[in-house]
């Protein structure tokens, strides 16, 4: 199976650079705005895109995320619109990856064989739940695979070798490397032991290996860009939506520019990286 | 007969931590190595005889158990119906049943090398209890508890820092028992190398659900052995208050698979269920919230909504995963009581039979006062006492005083 996140990797591959993989939280601070965002993405330099299904109680993430999911669920936004979201999206962008990123319960409320239909439908490519460990592969993850879109599993600091096994099994597309115990937008990882980190998975698995949690500048990108195969930024660019809105929390003609130029910055940060990790 | 029945309702949960389709290991992969690592050295600590030896050594002389079975004579004459007994869990070193499963959970994270105790705190009952024994044992100890719930127990929050704790006000959400479940999470996954998280309710993921069952299981043993003692047979029927569960799953558990014993919990109805309320098993479905599948309160798109009750312990969009699994089997009765019948049912009790109850368990005694009358002389029924209710007089003269005004 080859999906849209196998075949950037072969193209960022063969010119030989570190992706940069982008988050934003759907529906922030509104539908519109946020499809607008989604759109400016690809051209600012995102390769890959995460997008955040809000949820009420997101329990791995920051005080950022989790007030963009609130400010996106106060406007009104749904795991339906989020779906509607990505169609927007497809009509003009066949070929960046999105990869939607959540909690498992609205997609068990919404019903797992119709998500998985109307998700592959829209344009998604894989997924990213936080709150579903390969002991619960059985809810969502094998069905997944099966429906033709990638489940990304997180990896930890906490995962040991002996544990790496099991977390990579049904892992595809790429693995995500929290780089940090903790919640999303907190401490800042080190480049140094996210190289020994990403090293020890890749001794585990052929598939390519992003790294998040704690990157908010085009240094720290780059740092982490020369030592694993994508960078993911998400509080940094959420801070930078919050700073554009208004004072009642409502977009403003920056908001887009916000998000757009710091992803500008971020992605020459990435393309700066002196060798991609193999 | 449902053939779907199992032949034991006492064998749960299965080695993934399955009730039926409730319970599970819903985590982020940071908690999974931590959570495994708890299980088994939960299930070590469960087969050390030694472990048990000290366990019930300090049940005995720091919590002072065995706690009373008190014959409610007054109440009984009231109400006009079954005999009611009262099991005196607020009778317990401070103040409620959740001492037994916090004395548990500490002497699990002293074996696990563990020095800092986090918890998460309604009522503020187990941010208390949990605080104590981390003074008794020196351990560090952080309580998460929603800034609504500081500001209406502020008796337990002063109590809590007296012994040392760190109280932390959650900001987020409803600023209530859920948010700071979030928040005590989110800090579990930040300091997973030193910290040992103390839930205090049957909830969260496995093994959890069964730990502090079993832990709050002392309850329904002792209650079997005093109503054996008392009136030379089993009760009749069972009666608790609801909103994780465990002093309910502590007091039934133990009497599953006695089919004559009628069980009934209690949740919280809050306004109405037609309103703002705290009753998942009444007014919500299955989901996944906190680590584990159960009945939760949600909208139509899987958001979790907020719950409301009077009492800060029920104020909980969701319950223990053993209950729901009881709830579709059939074998528990789940029903409710609002803010109005609790508050109703304290003052009578505190006239009555000068006992004031905590509001939570108020939920239970105001069912009582609907099941009693309806059922003969000789029928014995036992309500869970849960908690003493000196920590919620500021907020019930607060409401009274509204009134007269």
């Amino acid at each position: 199976m080859t999906t849209r996140i196998d075949a950037r990797f072969a193209e960022l591959a063969k010119q030989g650079r570190s992706a940069f993989v982008t988050f934003l939280m759907a529906g922030d601070p509104d539908p519109k705005t946020s499809l607008n965002i989604l759109r400016a993405l690809p051209k600012a330099g995102a390769d890959i895109i995460e997008i955040g299904m809000p949820f009420t109680d997101p329990m791995a993430d920051g005080p950022s995320i989790q007030a963009a999911g609130l400010r996106a669920l106060k406007a009104g936004m749904t795991l339906k619109k989020t779906l509607e979201m990505v169609r927007g999206f497809r009509k003009d962008d066949n070929a960046t990856p999105l990869v939607l990123m959540g909690y498992y319960n609205p997609i068990y409320i919404y019903g797992v064989d119709k998500f998985l239909n109307d998700a592959k439908t829209a344009g998604v490519d894989g997924l990213i739940i936080v709150d579903l460990p390969p002991e619960e592969d059985t809810e969502l993850c094998i069905p997944a695979m099966k429906a033709g879109l990638n489940f990304i599993r997180l990896a930890t600091p906490t995962t040991d070798d002996k544990r790496l096994p099991a977390v990579l099994a049904n892992t595809s597309g790429f693995v995500y490397y929290v780089s940090i115990t903790g919640i999303t937008g907190s401490a800042s990882a080190d480049s140094t032991a996210v190289g020994e980190a990403v090293a020890r998975i890749k001794r585990h698995t052929k598939l390519p290996v992003c790294v998040g949690f704690g990157i908010r500048t085009p240094d720290a990108a780059r740092a982490i860009a020369e030592n694993a195969n994508g960078a993911v930024v998400g509080t940094a660019l959420v801070d930078a939506l919050r700073a554009s809105l208004d004072s009642e929390g409502r977009a403003t003609p920056k908001t887009v520019g916000a998000v757009a130029d710091l992803v500008s910055a971020l992605a020459q940060g990435v393309r700066g990286a002196k060798q991609a990790a193999e | 007969m449902n053939p779907n029945l199992p032949n034991s309702f006492r064998t749960g949960p299965d080695e993934r931590g399955h009730f039926g389709i409730f319970g599970g290991r819903f985590v982020a992969e940071t908690l999974m190595p931590l959570i495994l690592e708890l299980e088994k050295a939960y299930a070590d600590a469960k087969a050390d005889p030694a472990f048990q030896a000290e366990m019930n050594g300090y049940l005995k002389t720091y919590v002072g158990r065995p706690s009373p079975l008190y014959f409610a004579e007054r109440l009984t004459e009231h109400l006009g119906g079954a005999k009611i007994y009262f099991k005196r869990e607020e009778l317990n070193h401070t103040g409620s049943h959740k001492v037994n499963n916090v004395l548990g959970q500490i002497m699990v994270a002293r074996r696990m090398g563990k020095k800092r105790i986090i918890a998460e705190t309604g009522a503020g009952q187990h941010g208390v209890a949990t605080a104590t024994l981390c003074a008794r044992f020196g351990l560090e100890c952080v309580v998460y508890m929603g800034a609504v719930d500081v500001e209406r127990q502020q008796p337990n929050v002063i109590r809590m820092e007296m012994l040392g704790a760190k109280v932390v006000p959650v900001q987020s959400g409803a600023r209530t028992l859920k948010d700071a479940m979030n928040d005590a999470l989110r800090d579990w996954v930040t300091n997973v190398h030193n910290t040992f998280y103390c839930i205090g309710t049957v909830a969260g993921p496995h093994p959890y659900p069964m730990m502090v069952r079993d832990f709050q299981s002392v309850i329904g043993d002792e209650t079997r052995k005093q109503m054996q003692e008392a009136e030379g047979r089993l009760p009749d029927s069972l009666v608790a208050c609801i909103g994780g569960g465990s002093n309910a799953m502590g007091l039934f558990h133990p009497f599953l698979d006695d089919p004559s014993v009628e069980i009934f919990g209690v949740e919280a109805a809050g306004h109405g269920l037609t309103q703002l309320h705290a009753a998942s098993i009444a007014g919500g479905r299955p989901g996944v919230l906190h680590g584990n599948r159960t009945y939760l309160l949600m909208d139509e798109d899987g958001q979790i909504q907020d719950a409301h009750s009077i009492s800060a312990g029920l104020d909980y969009p969701g319950i223990g995963p053993e209950h729901s699994w009881l709830h579709e089997t059939g074998r528990v009765n789940y029903l409710s009581a609002t803010d109005e019948e609790a508050l109703a049912a304290f003052q009578l009790l505190t006239r009555l039979e000068g006992i004031p109850p905590a509001l939570e368990p108020a939920h239970a005694i105001a069912k009582v006062m609907e099941l009693a009358p309806k059922r003969p002389r000789d029928h014995l029924m036992v309500v869970n006492l849960s908690g003493r209710g000196d920590k919620d007089i500021p907020q019930i003269t607060e409401i009274l005083k509204g009134r007269k005004k």
